[in-house]
């Protein structure tokens, strides 16, 4: 259903013409403006799932790429919040984990079945990690 | 605890300053309405100044994990749940991964995005100030402005109708065109 990282732009169906900040975080920038090489989706999903399963991760840099990949126009993929929760355990911050869910729900925007995909991708390392989505703990109503 | 709301000139200060962030105005809106507060902080500082150089925390749609927990300083209760944290979370009850979850942030999700009733105080304060406005353009008509020229009275505007159809001005297209001549009255 969902091939790639799913683009919340109108312009959706165009996969590879965007141009955006791609933050590897201490690094440098590199901006994809035309006449660069193009990254393609399976290798942005690759360099993020590679950045949050770094072993030694420290909270910063859960932070840094938390809010980096939330500034982009897309709702990251099932892999790399996957990446990304685990790292909240090695850093034994379940809040966050708990935050970052909530979180892409709110990237999702207009688009309710995007998150339900998601949880339903994630049930295995939301159940083996014991993380409760912010519905089982009664936190998505006011 | 202490708990200190920052006045409106602090928040914009801090609005202004953050840096390396997009600042979208549904964000800046969001923001200014919880603010940066500085909730449970060790230091305890007289002046109403905040300390930028400390990291701050924030309630932002856009950036879901701020540089500093939203308390800092935690009491043995919690303290002992930090600890239970860093076992297995299958462990934890619901009431407990809510009060971590409370511990680190502040507003969740749906908190910061409730909307708020400051519509009805900025169409309020719109109206207040139109009916100053009209108050203020009604005196200055009755006590400022000097008398009407009598070009404008009853008898010299009808007297002005008539030469300007007996002149026939713009009898193809416009004032004249619109009088019947043969009838004396208005098409």
């Amino acid at each position: 259903m969902f091939r790639a990282a799913v683009r919340l732009s109108v312009s959706g169906a165009r996969s590879l013409t965007w141009t955006r900040l791609g933050c590897t975080a201490p690094l440098a920038q590199r901006c994809y403006s035309h006449g660069g090489k193009q990254e393609t989706d399976d290798e942005f999903d690759a360099r993020w799932v590679n950045y949050f399963n770094k072993a030694d991760i420290d909270a910063w840099e859960l932070r840094k790429g938390m809010n980096t990949l939330i500034g982009y126009d897309l709702v990251p993929e099932p892999k790399i919040l996957d990446a990304a929760l685990r790292a909240c355990r090695r850093l034994d911050d379940l809040a966050s984990a708990i935050r970052i869910l909530e979180a892409v729900k709110d990237k999702s925007g207009p688009h309710k079945d995007i998150y339900p995909y998601l949880i339903q991708e994630l049930r295995p390392t939301v159940d083996e990690l014991g993380i409760s989505t912010p519905e089982e703990l009664g936190m998505d109503k006011l | 605890m202490v708990v200190r709301v920052l006045n409106l000139n602090q928040m914009l200060r801090l609005t202004a300053g953050r840096v390396g962030c997009l600042l979208s105005r549904r964000a800046v809106v969001g923001m200014t309405n919880s603010g940066a507060r500085m909730s449970s902080h060790s230091h305890h500082e007289v002046s109403d100044q905040v300390d930028m150089s400390q990291p701050m925390y924030w309630d932002r749609l856009d950036t879901p994990l701020p540089d500093r927990a939203w308390i800092d300083v935690l009491d043995s209760k919690d303290k002992s749940l930090k600890q239970k944290e860093k076992g297995p979370w299958t462990a934890l009850s619901k009431e407990e991964k809510i009060a971590l979850y409370r511990l680190k942030f502040n507003h969740t999700y749906p908190e910061m995005k409730k909307p708020s009733h400051e519509w009805k105080t900025v169409i309020g304060g719109m109206f207040i100030f139109f009916g100053i406005t009209g108050l203020v353009v009604f005196w200055q008509g009755h006590y400022v402005y000097p008398p009407q020229p009598h070009t404008f009275g009853e008898e010299w505007q009808a007297k002005q109708i008539q030469r300007m159809l007996d002149m026939r001005v713009n009898p193809i297209e416009g004032f004249s065109a619109k009088w019947d001549y043969k009838n004396k009255q208005w098409k």
